[in-house]
């Protein structure tokens, strides 16, 4: 038996399932961490060896599916499959929650649950390792739980999310139902629901609600790995005419340029990231606009820098907070002598975000600048976001490490798990920027498989469920 | 691969090889010695000059005046229809090759002399990668043979600038200086940016080699009509004249001379004030194809010498004094390029001034010294007279050109008033509709926010 006759994906969902049980029973806040952070990184393993056997070797992997996958069996159908589209999805999802396990505070550890953590966690790989529309849309129904527990668990305001996310799975079981009565119908009620998911403005309110009243590291996990945009790629995407789609990209476009100028004016710092988030995130939705392989490989490749780059960026965030509380950025903080790593981070991730010259999301911009440069004035617009985003990371940057010199009798530095978890975003940022072919290529696969499908839809293919974007499952190449 | 293809590659490898060094060591917490990065600093930079002589050196002796080298594709999706490659592409002529002459020995000279002037300051280490992100950025720009390389070295160059700008950041003067300065460089980079896109867009490329023709620099034709040189010339010229400091961008530049001397004279006084004028000399061909343009390129760089001379005259440090002095240069060179004078003149005036700025900036320290200096040498005090100009102009004139002066223009304070506050109000007012839109919903005051402190308290105390 090879490593490819292992069901990776159900592990990879499994582990963190089983661990948020076994998590919730331990009664030692320390322990919970640290069997927390091995079932995140167990997960984590099994999602990249997912990915791995995708590029390698199809026909025994398709093989060795035929003898393990009892969910399939099960259910008679495949539910989890990796498809060049959610692949390196997985390791990132997994990635995000084990760095977030690892970058909190053993004072924090007392007040974070870890097993609503991995509780998340699972369902999350699962949404992005699923492909039947309707499991997808009730995994993300179900996704929208935790934050809510927490808020209510915290004594916090909950309306503003409630109301959000109940419109938001209305429209989605309404837009599913309608499907086979009505498509185009269904499109619009679906694509209603992404925008609220992906907090297009108006409907963005819920988020700043979110970072207020949740904890960072909540926030965080439930916004960074955009599943907006995935529920936009599976349900919407495949169905939706084009007029839908230029719809989606031009509120998303004036979304991003929106977010990006309120940012500038934020006096706190979750604020602050919550609209640098918004503003990136939303361009993300702008690549489908053109429905080009290219402005759609673009689209893809902001994602994983957005996803990357970002999350780093609020990780920094939530370890500066870890020691002062929230951040006011009408003050200059001075944190520099005390956390020059942080400092650091918090540039290279920010820049990163913004596709600055030699990290990950340079590429992206420019792929997407590539992608819309027949539409001039959303290249403008798109340049405008970046530009104005630029600003804000660096006054956010000189706001909190800058100014006279924080005096404290207590030694901020950095621990090591933060300086590990900063490394290794650092290392990803700076190292997918440096190399960033083998990303881009993988991201052009799974976009041209995106508009395969798309196409055949359009043209009144029957035999394609939405569901479907992406390449063939691992048992159809076998098949074949 | 040649020799001499080697060789051109050592002159951007090694700056890079610097900067990894210095970049990696302080993020892993590993701080250098002064020692371990001064050497280090010499080394990548002799090595680079070293590289750049001998490729000078071979250009001359085998009259190839346009080597160029093909390093490949960073990125390339072979799509059938809309294919994409981000080509990685150096070029070395009679351009390149003095300004990274240049941009060697003066950051070389820089780099010594700040190794003194900074003994010992908490932020060296932090100065040298600054100071190595420049060098990367600069050469870089300067060898780059496509609109995309140029763009990558330019954004380098940008930032190291703002944050060498806020290098004393335990003060907010040059924190909010520094702040200002990148504010005008996105901008600048934004007008970039639209343009290689829209270059991309109108002739499929973005290779100086076929934008501007095959011949070697300062020949060559732009592909493109004069109303599509009008339009991306006018882009590039913005992002010119924010990285140079011409009108109505001139405001960052006194406020840079709030980072330390070192950084001033080569930054400021040298370097990044010329890379806009380098990039006007670059795409000259896109000038030559508009008139109209170029009268636009004459006119802005004659207003902003005109200002730079009139500003100067009252500026009361020497520093932003010689700052005032680089912009009238720049200008003066801004002018000459729109003028179309034979493209030698104005590489000469720029390689000339920022020498001399360079020398000025990094004695301005002793001004007082070397003023006692030749008081004494004379034997006598130096003595202000007015100018046969104040002696013609009349008194009232005169004061509202002081005021004018003394304001600089008031470009600030228009930005101020026209810009920035108007944002603000209008980006404050969505900010309250969303307050009172989430209150609204949630039945009671709904933002933690505003609850927050504007100064970090003590830290609590299980932290510790």
């Amino acid at each position: 038996m090879t490593i490819l006759h292992i069901p990776w994906i159900e592990l990879a969902i499994l582990l963190p399932l089983i661990g948020a049980f076994w998590v919730r029973w331990l009664r030692d806040p320390d322990t919970a961490r640290e069997h927390s952070l091995w079932i995140s990184g167990l997960s984590l393993v099994c999602a990249c060896a997912a990915w791995l056997s995708l590029d390698t070797s199809r026909p025994s992997a398709a093989l060795a599916r035929e003898q393990w996958d009892y969910v399939a069996r099960w259910l008679g159908r495949d539910i989890f499959v990796v498809d060049e589209l959610s692949a390196p999805l997985l390791p990132l999802a997994a990635l995000l929650f084990l760095l977030t396990e690892l970058a909190t505070l053993r004072t924090k550890v007392r007040r974070f649950s870890f097993a609503s953590v991995l509780a998340r966690e699972a369902i999350l790989l699962a949404t992005f390792a699923c492909r039947q529309p309707w499991a997808i849309a009730i995994l993300l129904a179900i996704g929208t739980i935790p934050p809510w527990l927490e808020l209510r668990e915290r004594n916090k305001p909950t309306r503003v999310y409630v109301l959000h996310m109940a419109l938001f799975v209305g429209l989605l079981f309404a837009g599913m139902a309608l499907q086979p009565l009505h498509s185009q119908a269904a499109a619009v009620l679906l694509m209603a629901a992404v925008l609220i998911r992906s907090g297009i403005v108006p409907l963005h309110c819920w988020m700043t609600d979110l970072f207020e009243h949740a904890s960072f590291g909540t926030a965080l996990l439930f916004v960074t790995p955009m599943v907006g945009a995935y529920a936009a790629l599976r349900l919407v995407l495949p169905i939706a005419p084009d007029w839908m789609l230029r719809s989606i990209a031009l509120l998303s476009l004036l979304t991003a340029v929106y977010a990006a100028c309120m940012a500038l004016v934020q006096h706190e710092a979750r604020r602050f990231f919550c609209y640098v988030f918004l503003s990136h995130s939303s361009l993300v939705l702008v690549g489908l606009e053109v429905a080009t392989t290219i402005g759609l490989t673009a689209a893809l490749c902001v994602w994983l820098s957005v996803g990357l780059s970002l999350a780093g960026f609020g990780l920094t965030l939530r370890s500066v907070e870890a020691r002062t509380g929230r951040l006011s950025l009408d003050q200059f903080h001075g944190l520099y002598e005390h956390m020059p790593m942080l400092g650091i981070l918090f540039l290279v991730t920010g820049l990163g975000s913004i596709g600055f010259p030699g990290t990950l999301g340079f590429v992206g911009t420019e792929l997407l600048l590539d992608g819309v440069r027949r539409i001039p004035l959303v290249a403008t617009a798109i340049v405008a976001v970046a530009a104005l985003n630029g600003l804000a990371v660096l006054h956010a940057y000189f706001r909190v490490f800058t100014g006279v010199r924080h005096v404290t009798s207590i030694d901020l530095k950095l621990r090591w798990p933060e300086q590990v978890a900063v490394l290794i975003f650092t290392a990803l940022i700076l190292g997918g920027g440096l190399y960033p072919q083998p990303g881009v290529e993988s991201r052009y696969h799974a976009a041209v498989k995106l508009i395969e499908i798309r196409q055949q839809r359009l043209a009144g293919g029957n035999n394609v469920e939405p569901g479907l974007a992406g390449s063939p499952p691992i048992r159809d190449d076998a098949a074949e | 691969v040649t020799l001499e293809q080697m060789l051109g590659l050592g002159v951007v490898v090694f700056p890079s090889l610097l900067l990894a060094i210095l970049g990696l060591a302080a993020l892993i917490n590993r701080p250098l010695s002064e020692r371990v990065i001064s050497r280090c600093t010499q080394i990548a930079v002799v090595a680079g000059l070293v590289c750049a002589v001998l490729v000078l050196a071979s250009m001359l002796i085998s009259g190839n005046r346009n080597m160029q080298i093909e390093v490949g594709d960073w990125v390339v999706i072979h799509d059938p229809q809309v294919p994409f490659h981000f080509h990685l592409k150096f070029v070395f002529d009679r351009l390149s090759v003095p300004f990274v002459i240049l941009s060697f020995v003066l950051t070389g000279t820089i780099g010594a002399f700040a190794n003194q002037y900074l003994h010992r300051e908490p932020g060296y280490g932090r100065f040298f990668i600054l100071y190595a992100m420049f060098l990367v950025g600069m050469i870089v720009a300067a060898v780059a043979g496509t609109i995309e390389v140029l763009f990558l070295g330019w954004e380098l160059v940008g930032l190291s600038s703002a944050l060498l700008v806020a290098y004393f950041h335990e003060r907010e003067g040059p924190v909010i200086n520094g702040q200002r300065v990148w504010s005008v460089y996105r901008v600048a980079d934004a007008a970039f940016l639209i343009a290689a896109v829209t270059l991309h867009h109108l002739t499929g490329e973005g290779d100086f080699s076929k934008l501007m023709g095959s011949e070697a620099w300062p020949d060559g034709v732009a592909a493109m009509t004069s109303q599509q040189a009008l339009f991306v010339g006018i882009l590039l010229l913005i992002a010119a004249a924010g990285k140079s400091a011409l009108i109505p961008f001139s405001g960052w530049l006194p406020r840079a001379m709030e980072g330390p001397t070192p950084s001033s004279a080569v930054f400021y006084g040298a370097l990044s004030v010329h890379l806009g004028t380098f990039l006007l000399l670059r795409v000259g061909p896109v000038l030559n194809a508009s008139p109209l343009l170029s009268v636009i390129v004459v006119l802005l760089g004659f207003s902003s010498a005109v200002y730079g001379v009139i500003v100067g005259r009252v500026q009361s440090d020497v520093k932003t004094a010689l700052a005032y002095a680089s912009l009238t240069q720049v200008g003066i060179i801004t002018a000459e390029i729109g003028l179309g004078l034979p493209r030698y003149i104005p590489l000469i005036h720029i390689i000339g001034h920022a020498c001399l700025r360079t020398l000025q900036l990094v004695r301005a320290p002793t001004l007082l010294h070397d003023y006692h200096l030749l008081e004494n040498a004379i034997g006598d005090h130096l003595r202000a007279e007015p100018s046969a100009w104040e002696r013609l102009i009349p008194a009232r004139l005169r004061i509202a050109i002081y005021r004018l002066a003394i304001e600089r223009g008031y470009l600030d304070a228009l930005i101020d008033e026209f810009i920035i506050r108007p944002f603000e109000r209008i980006f404050r007012l969505c900010d309250g509709l969303e307050r009172r839109w989430t209150d609204f919903l949630t039945g009671t005051e709904s933002r933690e926010s505003d609850r927050v402190p504007a100064a970090v308290p003590e830290p609590a105390e299980e932290l510790a």
